[in-house]
């Protein structure tokens, strides 16, 4: 079952699409149902000033992807270390253990972030 | 919103007709078509004329037909009845790798609580059994094979004639009847079924499928077929399934298999045009969109297709949105999409599994909708494709 906050994010998206000039650009797949998330994320120094998503991926991933980027927006990299797989689920309505795995994409697509702008500096 | 509802392979609305005939059932004809008096014999009387009606619709003899309470029911009482009572002659089955979960699920449970063992018989790219396959498959012990008429995903049609020769022939071979069980869930009203020239012994309907309500089955059981129940308790049935008869499913049942008897062959003819037009819609707008099972015999109403660079269940949700009912072949569940194990037993690529929608027609749909269904998943597709980076990565290596 999907819950309403899912269906409600997957009915109202936000951010979703690509930014041309994006200082990072990060790719992360679900190896075991393939779902693939692309988060394109831009900078001001060290602060996100916007966020933008690709999926390809079930309803509930694709809620995810939506909360996830939203909540980079307006934060710091370093800040955005604390978003864990439990606030996007909690943000979802407490994902069902059937769609739990969403969360855990969208908790990689930041640590890919993070490891992307390492690997930059 | 106005809704179009594409799911019919799942279940049907009850027609008005058919609604109207059963109410009375649920009213003042509310005996138990076992008593003797006069509430009784007026529920026995329309239990008998709907038997009389799938019977006719089948060139069946009424006293061949069992009603129970859905087809699952009775696609288990054909495997385990027959499984059960012929023991002595073997414990193997055959069966395919699509059939419903009614029955894979019923030999997977025979197989593993009681020692049957079962041939699930492969299918090829276009969805069909070999005859070769099934020749080959069949023992001394074997005592049973189900072979389903019509499949609810891709609407295969399998040679159910060509099939019961092969099992006869075998079965004279080795001087036994081998039984022989269709699930015709999805064929009954969109197919011609005669069990005169179709030499099977268990077929097994559903009334939710054929716009009556869901609730009631029936499964056909050809005369000398030794079987045991799967219901006891109660002499109902000729003693093949206990239990309280559902009067006014079973009248609805029947009344249902009147107008599909009346309607079958135009109705068959308007779903098929219908449903072609929209899958040449499809086609023509969408790229690297492919149909499943178009290259065998197919149900009228069925259009399974799969369309490369989405996923199935959000397409779903986002038709949904728009008011359009389909289902799809890839359902996720616990962090792996479980693809469908029809499109899989075809050999269809996961890619395209995962991109797999089942759009089923029905009385109800019209031309208008047919146009509006491929209206909205052009339009669909196009902006799931712009926002899935599969998508963008695929066509970036062209």
């Amino acid at each position: 079952m999907l819950t309403d906050e899912v269906l409600y994010h997957f009915k109202n998206p936000q951010h979703q699409g690509s930014i041309e000039d994006a200082e990072i650009v990060a790719s992360v797949v679900n190896p075991a149902c393939g779902d693939t998330l692309k988060v394109y994320v831009k900078l001001d120094g060290d602060r996100i000033t916007d966020a933008k998503y690709k999926i390809y991926g079930c309803a509930a991933a694709v809620a995810a992807s939506s909360v996830v980027t939203g909540m980079l927006i307006g934060k710091t990299l370093s800040e955005i270390e604390s978003i864990k797989r439990e606030q996007v689920s909690d943000a979802l309505g407490g994902l069902s253990p059937t769609h739990a795995h969403t969360a855990v994409l969208a908790e990689d697509a930041v640590k890919a972030i993070l490891r992307t702008q390492r690997e930059k500096s | 919103m106005r809704l179009i509802y594409l799911d019919h392979n799942a279940t049907t609305p009850v027609r008005p007709e058919v609604l109207e005939a059963m109410l009375p059932y649920l009213r003042e004809h509310y005996g138990n078509a076992s008593s003797l008096h006069t509430f009784g014999r007026t529920a026995r009387k329309a239990v008998e004329e709907a038997r009389g009606r799938l019977a006719h619709l089948i060139h069946a003899e009424p006293d061949d037909l069992v009603f129970t309470g859905c087809g699952s029911e009775a696609d288990s009482m054909a495997l385990k009845g027959v499984a059960f009572a012929n023991r002595r002659h073997g414990s193997h089955l055959v069966t395919t790798n699509v059939e419903h979960q009614a029955v894979l699920d019923t030999c997977r449970y025979l197989a593993e609580r009681f020692g049957f063992e079962v041939t699930y018989l492969p299918v090829d790219a276009a969805g069909l059994l070999r005859l070769d396959d099934l020749r080959q498959a069949l023992r001394p012990d074997t005592i049973l094979v189900s072979i389903m008429h019509a499949n609810n995903e891709v609407g295969v049609i399998q040679p159910l004639d060509a099939c019961a020769d092969v099992v006869r022939d075998f079965s004279q071979q080795i001087g036994r009847r081998v039984y022989l069980h269709s699930d015709c869930v999805q064929s009954l009203g969109k197919l011609p079924i005669d069990v005169r020239r179709l030499d099977v012994d268990l077929l097994t309907f559903s009334g939710h499928k054929l716009y009556a309500p869901k609730g009631v089955g029936a499964l056909y059981v050809r005369e000398a077929t030794v079987m045991d129940a799967l219901i006891n308790g109660g002499h109902q049935e000729l003693n093949r399934r206990g239990g309280t008869e559902n009067v006014a499913g079973i009248v609805a049942l029947g009344a249902a298999c009147a107008l599909a008897e009346a309607e079958m062959g135009a109705e068959a003819r308007r779903l098929a045009a219908l449903r072609d037009r929209l899958e040449a819609g499809i086609l023509g707008a969408i790229p690297e969109a492919r149909v499943n099972g178009d290259a065998a015999p197919r149900l009228p109403n069925t259009l399974n297709l799969s369309i490369a660079g989405v996923d199935g269940e959000s397409l779903l949700i986002n038709l949904d949105l728009e008011g359009i009912a389909v289902s799809t072949g890839s359902a996720c569940s616990s962090g792996s999409v479980e693809p469908s194990h029809v499109l899989r037993a075809m050999g269809v690529d996961k890619e395209y599994i995962r991109g797999s929608v089942r759009l089923s027609l029905g009385h109800g749909t019209s031309a208008a909708d047919v146009d509006a269904t491929l209206e909205v998943m052009t339009r669909v597709v196009e902006r799931m494709r712009q926002l899935s980076p599969q998508w963008e990565d695929a066509r970036a290596l062209r």
